[in-house]
């Protein structure tokens, strides 16, 4: 099953990548007090994910093949200013959570086919939480985007 | 004859479950004014507190001296609390009324004519608009203006400027309360009704330090447990209030939890009722979603793990439980200790769960009273000054959008809708920024209100942001203003408001406003005359010149909607009590409770919100609601406590939370122009336990320096019946002071606003601001030269009841003589379910 491994590697770095980003975010938009508390949250949700996938990592490995890999996307290093600013900031972290979503999704169907409950549990509830994290940022950029867009300074 | 600071609640009428409670006819007519001088009694109900009292206004010489509680009035059987009886009318006379408007010259604020000065204003309003568009405007009211001047602001905002930037004070005082009603049953309405009190078998009360914020409503709770029959009580408090008290007095449970903890202990309670099997099965199918949900959420949340969270007893928890699942009827009140703390739509909601899970809701003594603040935040709720749509409709619901757009004419897109409307927090920021150039406050005080005082301070007398005020008096608001107003206030002008259990008063003109003061709806009629906003017919956009034309075109919109106002009128409203919505052809004499028929407004097409993610704020689509089918049944949600933004440290180790006196509203516009009521508690202090305070060196009424990560205060302490840990500090002390006689002078005056310590941060649903989690730290300055100017009265009691006599508080007293009179024969009540089944 050596895909199977190359996509829980994927899961285990884009959480990883969403969670670093989510925290870069909030420090940067530390100002937008909602921002801040919730991206740290939600990069509490990443890191949760990651340690309830480590014992499967475990027993499949984490393999770091070529092709798949293409579908890393990099995170944030850093934020950028203003309200214009949080607005690509909070596009690019819904970009990253989309990867992660389609890769549990992706896992979760190996997990049938494999009849993992372990896994398929945690794809599962991962899954789900990624969908709350993508619920709020298309919230919070919908009620962003026209001050930024029409008059912010 | 009696005194009503020291007596706050007055003399008891007990009264056995079941059966009506008695009339009592409270009167407070001014020094040297006897009753057969009066002139006139002109009917309205009381602005100083969210409960509604029916009162009568006294008027001699053309001007309001007193009041007299309404005997046939539903809410108050004719009680007034000492707020309504000493604050009611002093503050008219008060020889600082702004009488003209002010317009700012060289960075003085100067007097001149209401043309100079709303010319000033729409001349911005005008040039903002051409270059910037509607977002750069923003309305920041108030939950104690009228309902029509809500509604009047509501339509200019929405749909003669387009700008979702509206809100009012009610964000910090009730924002919860609608936003947790629309969680659980679809849309904001106050399920329960005063009148639960005489049916119900135990009174639990969240957060909500009723006998000093309702102390009407409480002498009505006092009247049930110190009659035949009583009715438990449980209190959830950090501080040991009256409440706590008559908790330990009639076998019911004081639940202390640490600040910050509330949904915990919620999700305790709610494990409880489900592991004893207190669950009312057939009720929850039939009428609710969501039970699989809220069982795993609330399964980790034994009493043994929410007493490490919470720092209680777990068998408290247990007996709290039980108290609510073997009774036949539970009563809930919840106020700002569950709206301002953490997670706070959650753990309100919570309340709702407990209601759910066992069938308790829709019938006498089985009621939920989400509390409101301020007397006539109900309306702007409803009406939608505060950014909501008018008449519970929901934003994100194109066919409600239509029917606004369809009554008032105006193309549908001029009506933001595209998101959520902008809450107050991020009103301010924007504020800040420069991106809302125009910020117009009416009838309240952010610079004393809101948290990070500071920071507001910064915002409103910044250049960024062109800033009016309409108010009473100069407040510290008014002071940063580019432009005041003068407003005629309560008595001074004419409008209905609606109480928190939904009913609806008329308050009548009784005298002419000081000056040039005009009412805050002739200065938005102005305002919309002079901008000039037109329908699509080229009419103008607001037809209506009076209040009562403005409350019909309001009660035509509720037609069909959960608040529905179209059997009301100004006539209706003259008689003897006021009335609880819905009135229609359905219910022409009102209704007493909803949700009798178990069915909720929760169906796809009619509800006020598709909901939202407890704990992230995220919206629910209408696809993802539709697919739950709710139709008609309420929700059941929970969620993981989570702990506060900010825990305790080595340099902040307590835990800092702010909240209320009895003796003053708000920040003290009125009842710190009563003399009565100032000398009562004429000045800030902080309560600290005694555990803390001697590990401090800190020794009653010692000046103390009470510091967050954001700013410090430097105020007397208290020692007093808080729990260890917490520090408890009143936020209404701004530095405006009243003169000495009015008890007043006081040099702290420029470092004792509670707010200065608060935090910049927000409930993720209800979008209210915590104000009762921030880490703190508490230092002895300096002895003093006696105890703290705490009352004696309420939960600011100190706790050692034998200090020596310097530090000894002498008790708090010497209001002026009022009268009460019981009457013999009980008036008739409509609606009231004890006088029904008799």
């Amino acid at each position: 099953m050596p895909h199977l491994a190359t996509y829980i590697g994927l899961a285990d770095h884009s959480e990883q990548t969403l969670a670093d980003s989510f925290r870069t975010v909030a420090e940067g938009h530390a100002r937008a007090a909602d921002v801040f508390h919730t991206c740290r949250l939600l990069a509490g949700w990443s890191d949760e994910h990651r340690t309830a996938l480590a014992p499967i990592i475990e027993r499949y490995g984490e393999a770091d093949v070529d092709e798949p890999e293409r579908l890393h996307a990099a995170g944030l290093a850093e934020s950028r200013d203003g309200d214009i600013g949080l607005l690509r900031d909070l596009q690019d972290l819904h970009v990253l959570a989309t990867l992660v979503q389609t890769t549990w999704t992706v896992i979760a169907q190996g997990a049938q086919g494999l009849r993992d409950h372990e896994l398929l549990d945690v794809a599962t509830s991962s899954n789900a939480h990624t969908a709350r994290q993508l619920t709020w940022l298309n919230t919070r950029l919908k009620a962003a985007a026209p001050q930024a867009l029409i008059v912010a300074p | 004859m009696s005194d009503r600071i020291a007596d706050i609640y007055g003399a008891r009428t007990p009264h056995t479950k079941g059966t009506v409670w008695p009339a009592r006819v409270d009167q407070f007519l001014d020094p040297g004014v006897d009753e057969g001088s009066v002139d006139s009694w002109v009917q309205s109900a009381c602005l100083l507190c969210s409960n509604g009292c029916g009162v009568d206004i006294a008027v001699k010489d053309g001007r309001m001296v007193g009041v007299r509680g309404r005997a046939t009035d539903v809410v108050n059987h004719g009680r007034l609390g000492p707020k309504g009886l000493y604050g009611s009318t002093r503050w008219a006379n008060s020889s600082d009324r702004l009488t003209r408007p002010l317009v700012r010259e060289g960075g003085r604020l100067v007097e001149t004519d209401w043309e100079t000065a709303m010319g000033r204003i729409v001349d911005r309003s005008k040039s903002l608009l051409d270059a910037k568009g509607p977002l750069s405007h923003g309305f920041y009211t108030s939950g104690q203006l009228f309902l029509e001047e809500y509604y009047a602001l509501a339509v200019i905002g929405k749909a003669g400027i387009g700008t979702p930037h509206m809100d009012g004070n009610t964000r910090l005082c009730t924002a919860t309360s609608a936003a947790a009603f629309k969680e659980s049953f679809g849309a904001d309405g106050q399920p329960g009704s005063y009148t639960d009190i005489e049916h119900c078998d135990a009174v639990f009360l969240y957060g909500h330090n009723m006998p000093e914020t309702q102390t009407v409503l409480w002498a009505r709770i006092l009247d049930r447990t110190r009659g035949d029959d009583p009715a438990r009580i449980v209190c959830v408090d950090p501080r040991r209030t009256l409440v706590a008290m008559e908790a330990e007095r009639t076998g019911g449970v004081h639940l202390a939890p640490r600040v910050g903890t509330n949904l915990a202990l919620m999700n305790g309670l709610t494990h409880e009722l489900l592991v004893n099997g207190w669950v009312d099965q057939d009720w929850v199918a039939a009428h609710t979603l969501g039970l699989d949900d809220l069982r795993s959420t609330v399964e980790p949340y034994t009493p043994e793990h929410v007493a490490d969270i919470c720092g209680v007893d777990p068998e408290d928890v247990r007996r709290a439980a039980r108290i609510f699942g073997e009774s036949e009827a539970v009563l809930s009140t919840v106020l700002q200790g569950f709206y301002q703390s953490h997670q706070a739509t959650a753990a309100s909601v919570a309340v709702h769960n407990l209601h759910l899970l066992r069938g308790m809701i829709g019938r006498p003594g089985a009621g939920i009273l989400q509390m409101n603040g301020q007397p006539t935040a109900q309306n702007n709720r409803e009406c939608g000054a505060d950014g909501d749509l008018p008449g519970f409709r929901n934003w994100d619901n194109p066919h409600h959008v239509q029917q606004l757009a369809d009554a008032w004419d105006v193309d549908v897109m001029t009506i933001p809708h595209w998101a959520p409307p902008t809450h107050a927090m991020q009103i301010f920021s924007y504020a800040e920024t420069g991106s809302i150039e125009l910020l117009w406050i009416s009838a309240t005080n952010p610079a004393v209100s809101m948290p990070e005082s500071a920071r507001i301070r910064r915002i409103l007398e910044g250049d960024q942001c062109f800033v009016v005020v309409q108010d009473l008096f100069l407040t510290e608001t008014a002071e940063l203003a580019d432009v005041v107003l003068p407003a005629a206030g309560w008595g001074e002008k004419t409008g209905c408001f609606t109480n928190v259990n939904r009913t609806v008063h008329l308050s009548e003109k009784a005298v002419d406003p000081p000056g040039e003061a005009k009412s805050d709806l002739d200065i938005f009629l102005m305002y919309a005359d002079r901008m000039g906003f037109t329908n699509r017919s080229g009419e103008p956009l607001l037809g209506w010149r009076t209040a009562e034309e403005a409350f019909d075109a309001w009660a035509a919109i509720t037609a069909g909607r959960p608040v529905d106002y179209t059997g009301l009128s100004y006539d209706k409203l003259r008689g003897p009590t006021g009335i609880p919505w819905p009135v229609n052809k359905e219910h022409p004499d009102g209704t007493d409770r909803l949700y009798a028929d178990a069915v909720f407004p929760t169906d796809t097409d009619y509800c006020e919100t598709y909901g939202h993610d407890l704990i992230t704020g995220g919206t629910v689509t209408e696809q993802e609601h539709r697919a739950m089918r709710p139709a008609g049944r309420a929700f059941l949600k929970g969620a993981p406590y989570t702990p506060p933004h900010e825990e305790p440290s080595d340099d902040f180790p307590l835990r800092y939370t702010t909240g209320r006196t009895v003796y003053q509203f708000h920040t003290r516009t009125k009842t710190g122009r009563s003399a009565d009521l100032n000398r009562a508690a004429p000045d800030a202090w902080v309560e600290i336990s005694p555990t803390d305070a001697d590990a401090r060196g800190i020794a009653e009424g010692d000046w103390v320096r009470v510091k967050s990560p954001r700013g410090a205060i430097e105020v007397r302490a208290r020692v007093g019946d808080v729990m260890d840990g917490a520090v408890f500090a009143p936020f209404h002390y701004g530095h405006w002071e009243p003169a000495a006689a009015a008890g007043g002078g006081h040099d702290d005056a420029n470092h004792r606003l509670a707010n200065e310590l608060t935090m910049t941060v927000w409930d993720p649903v209800s979008k209210q601001p915590t104000f009762k989690t921030a880490a703190c730290q508490v230092t002895r300055l300096r002895a003093s030269d006696g105890p703290a100017p705490a009352p004696t009265t309420g939960a600011s009691a100190p706790a050692e009841r034998d200090l020596a006599p310097r530090r000894r508080p002498r008790p708090t007293q010497g209001g002026g003589p009022t009268t009460s009179t019981t009457l013999t024969e009980t008036p008739t009540y409509p609606l009231d379910p004890a006088q029904e089944d008799s």
